[in-house]
């Protein structure tokens, strides 16, 4: 196995293009559970670490640019405020190590199903900056996630960064695992408002092939929203409200029974993640309760 | 010189201390060579092939593939098994590579060494088995009467139990089923060694292990050589919880070295861990209490079935614990429980921590619950009205005859103040994922006591052997300690130092690594390792001083070094507890145990009832000890039989769908983390066993075994659920499980 390590990401991309078949490595907490248990052996590895373009985020309008080797550690620390949904994600990931060494292009790259990251950029409406030495295309989050840990990168293509939008507005992110810490998520869910379009985001993971969106409940809930011209004028959601975008969040899942849950829990749960969670979003929306978890 | 130096001098370290551990500050560096880190410069590899299958015949083996990888040294199948290819550990029925039938998944066929590790996986992948797949027998309470597995039938052990009258009557009978799943011991470190071929024709194993003379005993008998010849050292073990009683890769390694004229090692990953060692036999137990009004109870009936999967390992044991521990620690005059150990194509189950006391306690505890409810009693006062003391006939007859303050332990955790509510999201159920802000959140209070016998029973001769050298290295006294007692990582190394800086009143104090070059400790395991080693290394301490009185010779020296000159001392001891009788084999009447061990727990959990999270608060636990030789060990195995007792309660189970292991990882087979082990509060009581060394009693297991209902006790008062199953999954909490046969 060849051990490529690029210094820069215009030398990564021409190694890409010329070996399709070697494999991307950032924190390695994916790619080298892989090897260790035989799943996976690349001709070659393809070591972004040394890559200073792919570790740093930066302000663009609108949104943050987070580049792909930016650690789940960082992302906690710096950018709180900025992307509170995505921090309380990546709050839940792992254990210290891992947080420190996982990045969110490494969770894109692997698109697992129960990736804690992607609830949340398909809430908030993230695009995958997706680079060759073709150019660089821009794939909306929800164009981006194709099967079981299958995604729409080219075999030539690298993720240089995600753009997240800076909405300033609430923002959740909730995941069920069945211990306190250190657990794949069993189902988890984000939620984030957009008063500015008028739009809610809402996506689940771990409960169907891909991470997805939960479209009829963001539409209900958009209209509801958008009817009672709550934006302007925020009042508290009556229960019926809240309740049927729970059970449109559950109808939009197509769990399976496994070791980790049953079909029937993980439904369960996701009506009542999306219902508290647009609890403490409609809470932080018209000041009464925290802005972010 | 006074015979017994330590009147004289105070040491520094002895008993009743709790000085470092000698292993302490390597550990903690991540600098401790476990078993896996073993290292010879010529050393190959080898690896082992495992059935797929829970049940199934061999049609065929083809080695031609495997042997073609360039690097392979060997590759070898049952009939490159020299000696018996038959072993176990208390009845031998397991083969060391499988012959014409594999009884569970995971089972050993052949092995490969390789000059890489990588080599030899890929060589065993090119083996090729021919299998003709079997129906697998999976239900513990059907397999009885299924396809036999074993030429006896799938009866492994059967123990009743009957006291009193069979046919009394209760004004208040409460009835229920448990089941309890099949736990694992976890150990971090997995099952590794290297097997050195020597010139002699024998072998040296360097190995992790829990009792390093049967293993001796059983790999001599595989290999067909005299047991001089196969010399076994004790190598950095990682943890054991009864999971390195039974052999693994010891005999494989050997076959392999002596085959190949080389060293050998295998290492298991993850994965094969769970393949490797045997697990906590899985339970279904059906209970019925009867009490009078006022709570005194009347009787126990119970019907106990243990899964011990495809192999006997420690079954017959585990089984008569669960029989003979059935009732808890109450006083009840009429008895009559039937347990019974089966054979299943499940992975085989054997010894881990509290033996059959787990399983049993979770259901007569839960009993104890019911019974408590349908008297309109408090759950505290129903259990100490009934509790044993010193005194109290068992259900086998047996008098308790040593302290057994169970009413005492539970006032002592009902007592402390409750905890407040956290309101930090790490204090909540469901921790930093973000699932409640005290949304569904319900508080719940759960007790249990439980009960464990320590040390070997049922009339086994149970004995330990100890050496100790005395003499003088640079002008000061210095103490050698030699057993065969397994260090796994408990802390015996810290106590035989402490015992013998005690009894002779040296301070420095080396322990030699543990080999068969001494004669056995017995297992490290039933709690014993204190009582029976240590009885062992305080005997061999005294015929040290019985022959510095004969230096003495009646003169009065107050210099031991002086005394000692070039003299060196060096004694051995075999030291042995009160023996133990076998039960009746038709009423289960007799003094089966030697020493019982108590401890109760207060469980406090916040429940997410919604959710079906569950986060323990707090789980205190009140035990008695006899005397703490090193009271922060003592600390150590509460919390930690506490956390594995949590474990039990709320995650960890290897899940098995017709005799298939569905999570042998440590992504799937949780573990508890430091975010759900609770701090804990614990009174340690120390009531001396005169008929123990120093006092003291086994501490090992008494803490796992009610943790486990204390915890499920408390979920059930904050949900009002019945939850008769650990552990508690949020489906159970929720209705939301999979129906009962349903496709998986
Ligand atoms: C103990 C443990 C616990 C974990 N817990 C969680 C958890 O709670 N939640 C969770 O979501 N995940 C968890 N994971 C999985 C993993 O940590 C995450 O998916 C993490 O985001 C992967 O990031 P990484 O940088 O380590 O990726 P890597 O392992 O380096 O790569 C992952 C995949 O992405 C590809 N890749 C990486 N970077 C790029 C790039 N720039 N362009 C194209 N492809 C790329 C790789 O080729 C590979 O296919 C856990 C893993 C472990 C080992």
């Amino acid at each position: 196995m060849d051990f490529l390590r690029p210094a820069t990401l215009a030398e990564a991309l021409a190694l890409k293009a010329e070996r399709p078949g070697a494999v991307p490595i950032a924190g390695g907490t994916d790619v080298m559970v892989e090897l260790n248990f035989d799943h996976r052996r690349p001709d070659a590895l393809l070591d972004l670490t040394g890559i200073a373009e792919l570790r740093d985020w930066s302000a663009v309008p609108g949104a943050v640019r987070l580049g792909a080797g930016v650690p789940y550690r960082r992302v906690i620390d710096e950018l709180g405020g900025r992307l509170p949904a995505l921090a309380t994600a990546s709050r839940s990931v792992g254990s210290p190590q891992i947080r420190n060494r996982g990045t969110v292009g490494g969770n894109l790259g692997a698109a697992s199903p129960a990736g804690d990251a992607h609830p949340v950029l398909l809430a908030t409406g993230a695009v995958v900056e997706a680079v060759s030495t073709r150019g660089t295309r821009m794939i909306p989050a929800t164009d981006f996630y194709l099967g079981v840990k299958r995604n729409a990168l080219a075999p030539d293509e690298l993720i240089a960064a995600v753009h997240v939008p800076e909405t300033g507005a609430p923002q959740q992110f909730a995941k069920v695992g069945t211990r306190n810490a250190m657990v794949i998520a069993v189902c988890s869910f984000a939620i984030a408002l957009h008063p500015a379009t008028g739009r809610v985001g809402a996506a689940l993971g771990s409960a169907a092939p891909t991470p997805r969106r939960a479209t009829a409940a963001e539409d209900f809930l958009a209209d509801e929203l958008g009817a009672g011209d709550q934006w302007e004028s925020p009042t508290p959601l009556p229960d019926s409200t809240r309740r049927r975008f729970g059970e449109l969040v559950a109808a939009a899942a197509s769990p399976v029974d496994d070791v980790r849950g049953t079909a029937a829990y993980r439904r369960h749960a996701l009506s009542v993640l999306a219902r508290r969670t647009l609890d403490w979003a409609w809470q932080g929306y018209t000041g009464r309760g925290r802005p972010c978890a | 010189m006074s015979p017994n130096p330590a009147e004289l001098t105070s040491v520094v370290g002895g008993v009743g201390t709790s000085p470092h551990r000698p292993d302490a500050i390597l550990k903690v560096r991540g600098e401790f060579a476990y078993a896996s880190d073993l290292w010879h410069e010529d050393m190959i590899w080898g690896a082992t092939l495992r059935s797929p299958h829970p049940h199934a015949r061999i049609v065929s083996i083809d080695l031609s593939d495997a042997l073609l990888v360039p690097g392979v040294h060997a590759v070898l199948t049952h009939e490159d098994v020299p000696g018996r290819n038959i072993y176990g550990l208390e009845r031998a029925d397991q083969p060391v590579l499988a012959e014409d039938v594999v009884r569970y998944q995971g089972e050993p066929v052949a092995l490969v060494a390789a000059d890489h590790p990588e080599t030899a996986l890929r060589a065993m992948k090119r083996i090729k088995v021919g299998y003709e797949v079997l129906t697998p027998v999976v239900d513990m309470e059907s397999a009885l009467g299924d396809t036999p597995l074993h030429p006896g039938g799938n009866l492994v052990r059967h123990v009743p139990i009957r006291r009193g009258d069979p046919d009394a009557r209760a004004a208040v009978v409460v009835t229920g089923r448990y089941e309890v799943g099949m736990q694992d011991q976890a150990f971090l470190g997995p099952e590794s060694g290297l097997a050195v071929p020597a010139e002699d024709g024998g072998v040296d194993l360097y190995v992790a292990t829990q009792w390093l003379h049967v293993d001796q005993a059983q790999v001599a008998t595989a290999l067909g050589l005299p047991p001089a010849l196969v010399r076994l050292t004790l190598s950095g073990v990682g943890g054991a919880f009864g999971g390195r009683e039974d052999l693994s890769m010891q005999v494989h390694a050997c076959l392999l070295a002596l085959r190949t004229g080389k060293p050998t090692k295998m290492v298991y990953n993850r994965e094969e861990s769970f393949y490797g060692h045997v697990h906590r036999h899985p339970a279904v137990l059906h209970y019925e209490h009867g009490a009078d009004r006022d709570g005194k109870l009347v009787h126990v009936k119970a019907r106990i079935y243990l899964d011990g999967g495809a192999y006997a390992s420690s079954t017959p044991a585990v089984v008569a614990n669960a029989a003979t521990l059935g009732v808890g620690p109450y006083v009840v005059d009429n008895v009559s429980i039937d347990a019974w150990g089966v054979y299943t194509n499940n992975p085989p189950c054997g010894a881990m921590r509290g033996f059959g006391a787990v399983q049993a306690a979770f259901a007569y505890e839960s009993q104890m619950d019911r019974l408590a409810e349908a008297l309109g009693m408090d759950p505290v006062d129903l259990r100490i009205a009934n509790a044993m003391s010193e005194g109290s006939a068992m259900p086998t007859g047996q008098v308790v005859d040593s302290a057994a303050p169970v009413a005492r332990l539970l006032e002592l955790v009902r007592d402390k103040p409750l905890p407040p509510t956290g309101t930090d999201l790490l204090d909540l159920p469901g921790g930093v994922a973000n699932t409640t802000h005290g949304e569904g959140v319900v508080r719940g209070v759960g007790y249990a006591v439980g009960i464990k016998n320590i040390g070997f029973s049922e009339g086994y001769d149970d004995y330990s052997t100890a050496r100790v050298r005395l003499q003088v290295v640079g002008g000061e006294p210095v103490a050698l300690a030699h057993t065969a007692a397994c260090e796994v990582g408990q802390g015996l190394v810290t106590i035989v130092q402490q015992i013998v800086r005690t009894e002779l009143g040296v301070t420095r104090v080396t322990v030699l690594p543990m080999d068969t070059s001494i004669g056995s400790a017995g297992s490290t395991s039933a709690s014993r390792q204190t009582y029976v080693t240590g009885g062992a290394v305080r005997a061999a301490c005294a015929a040290v001083k019985a022959r510095l009185a004969e230096l003495a010779a009646g003169r009065h020296v107050d210099d031991l070094a002086a005394l000692l000159g070039d003299e060196v001392v060096d004694e051995t001891a075999e030291w042995r507890h009160r023996p133990t009788e076998p039960i009746d084999p038709v009423t289960g009447q007799g003094n089966a145990h030697v020493q019982y061990g108590f401890a109760a727990h207060r469980a406090v959990v916040d429940v997410d009832v919604e959710l079906g999270l569950v986060k323990v608060v707090e789980l205190d636990c009140a035990q008695d000890v006899g005397r703490a030789l090193n009271p922060q060990a003592v600390l150590g195995q509460i919390q930690g039989g506490t956390a594995q007792g949590l474990g039990l309660a709320v995650m960890e189970e290897i899940r098995t769908t017709g005799g298939v292991v569905r999570n042998p990882s440590f992504t799937d087979y949780l573990i508890p983390t430091a975010l759900d082990m609770p701090p804990m509060r614990i009174d340690v009581l120390e009531l001396a066993d005169p008929n123990a060394p120093y006092g003291l009693r086994g501490v090992g297991e008494p803490p796992t075994i009610s943790s486990t209902p204390a915890v499920v006790a408390a979920i059930r008062a904050a949900t009002g659920r019945a939850l008769n199953r650990v552990p508690v999954r949020p489906e159970h909490i929720t209705s939301t499980e999979r129906p009962r046969g349903a496709p998986a």
